[in-house]
């Protein structure tokens, strides 16, 4: 072991990390709310992505189970895909709208 | 009781780092405390035992999706002076419901009973790359293929996205 005690032994309970998880998925939800630039949207959906992969290693290291951090693996995995296709996304809009502003990109509108 | 104040620490500087890929104005910033809001939380991975998961959270995300955002940022140009800026009515609502979320998410977890487990020797090293292997490859093999056919798919995508079109180009 890394470390020479367990940490939910040691004082920190699970409530903590579950209130940590929230308060990062909802800093994640305000910038997605806040932020006008497309490439900081898809960050922001990267921070609320691990918030929640936070809370699975949490669960999992309680209960003693690995299958959350398999879990959390396939979200990286699919964390990856979604960011190179938004990314590849955005790329292509810029080459058309000279901007990534996301209140430009209202052009399927109607 | 030592590894409580490392936990407090750790957890304001996680919230700290995420707070300010929100609030900085400069994009290239914003990506970089992004990478800083990883580091902090790889530290709690770490902090859990979960060293696989640390691991390749720090060479996954960290290191490949951050660059890629980094190099896109880049290409794009994009600086303070061109950044986008909402209406101040706007601003107000978007804290205004996100404050919202975070008071029920929290009234929602805070009464919640959680079975308490005792841990044995085994399951404290659940999250050594052994363990977590041996897991992968036999109860969740066909979840990890599939996921391979997930990166084919989004390969080809993204290829044919960032592709040039033959006749705009002329």
């Amino acid at each position: 072991m890394l470390l020479s005690a367990n940490l939910f032994e040691s004082g920190v309970r699970i409530e903590h990390y579950m209130t940590l998880a929230t308060v990062l998925f909802v800093i994640g939800v305000f910038g997605v709310l806040y932020r006008k630039n497309a490439i900081i949207l898809l960050m922001c959906i990267e921070l609320m992505l691990n918030s929640v992969n936070l809370l699975l290693v949490a669960f999992s290291t309680y209960f003693g189970k690995a299958d959350g951090q398999i879990f959390v693996f396939f979200i990286m995995v699919v964390a990856a895909a979604e960011a190179t296709v938004g990314l590849s996304i955005l790329v292509l809009l810029y080459r058309n709208t000279r901007a990534t502003d996301i209140r430009l990109f209202n052009k399927l509108k109607n | 009781m030592s590894l409580e104040y490392i936990f407090y620490i750790l957890g304001g500087l996680t919230i700290a780092t995420a707070l300010m890929v929100v609030l900085s104005k400069h994009p290239v910033r914003s990506v970089l405390y992004l990478v800083l809001t990883f580091f902090m939380i790889t530290a709690n991975y770490v902090l859990m035992n979960a060293q696989f998961v640390a691991i390749v959270n720090i060479i996954v995300y960290a290191g490949a999706i951050m660059v890629l955002f980094l190099f896109v940022l880049m290409l794009l140009n994009l600086n303070k002076d061109n950044e986008p800026r909402g209406s101040a009515l706007a601003t107000i609502g978007s804290g205004v419901a996100a404050g919202i979320l975070l008071v029920v998410l929290v009234a929602a977890t805070r009464d919640a009973s959680i079975a308490t487990t005792e841990l044995t020797e085994q399951s404290a090293n659940a999250g050594l790359v052994e363990n977590l292997g041996q897991l992968l490859f036999s109860k969740y093999v066909l979840p990890f293929e599939v996921s391979s056919v997930l990166f084919i798919a989004a390969m080809v995508g993204a290829v044919l996205l960032a592709k040039r079109d033959k006749q705009n180009a002329e």
